[in-house]
């Protein structure tokens, strides 16, 4: 199913993207998925909802970029990131990157890539309703180390510009 | 030149405007910047120098020394925080 992404509102079902993927490809020997979840606390607060804002159109175009580059590194068949969108409540599904290749290390290896990447530059900004209000979320320092692991150095939160 | 400016998270909240049409003499990104800025609050809150602000040409993530074209799409906001 080659290479895809899709931003949406509506939730996401593993078993089904997984099954996508997989069709008609038997050269696949592994999948990896990661999918990330709406925690009810953050930064030592409770967390009633959470609201997803995106860039259209910039999102798809960096997501699609972040796929190419996973496909140049590491030796995968296929890849599929869905990243919802709106409103979302403690529990809720958030993201998914599922990636199939031959043998486990080059998806285990590609799934983290892309989410190391996704979290720190492909635009999309979260703001969380607490107690006190709504905030929006803080980029972390620790994200743009996960990423720079990959011999990537792009600054999100790290430095005023 | 003309250009569209868009603005997302909280930028656009502190400017009260998801995009707007800009008539810009400015040559690169920065100037621009500076140039909205100039224009006081809540430009200067929002853009000033200091805040951590990310920029993008035409939906790809630039920084402030890219020339700016006639009908470019720029965008100011704040730094990423999906997945």
């Amino acid at each position: 199913m080659g290479f895809t992404v899709h931003i949406q509102t509506e939730d996401f079902d593993l078993s089904h993207e997984v099954a996508m993927l997989r069709a008609g490809q038997p050269a696949v020997g592994a999948v990896c998925s990661f999918v990330g979840t709406v925690r009810d606390r953050n930064e030592g607060d409770a967390v009633s909802s959470l609201e997803l804002e995106h860039y259209p159109g910039m999102t798809e175009k960096a997501i699609q970029g972040m796929m190419t580059q996973a496909a140049e590194r590491f030796d995968v068949l296929g890849a599929r990131v869905i990243h919802r969108v709106g409103l979302m409540q403690p529990l809720d599904q958030i993201v998914l990157v599922v990636v199939t290749s031959a043998h486990r290390g080059q998806s285990f290896q590609a799934c983290e890539f892309l989410m190391d990447y996704l979290k720190t530059q492909a635009p999309f900004w979260k703001k969380e309703a607490t107690p006190s209000g709504y905030r929006w979320v803080d980029a972390r320092v620790s994200d743009d180390k996960a990423l720079a692991r990959w011999g990537i150095e792009l600054s999100n939160a790290s430095g005023n510009q | 030149m003309k250009i569209t400016v868009r603005y997302f998270a909280s930028v656009r909240e502190q400017l009260n405007q998801s995009h707007e049409l800009v008539e810009t003499s400015a040559i690169d990104l920065n100037g621009l910047r500076e140039e909205l800025v100039a224009r006081g609050e809540p430009y200067a809150q929002a853009l000033g120098l200091g805040k951590a602000i990310r920029m993008a040409l035409n939906q790809q993530v630039s920084d402030g020394e890219v020339a700016l074209l006639p009908d470019a799409e720029v965008a100011f906001f704040p730094p990423v925080t999906g997945g």
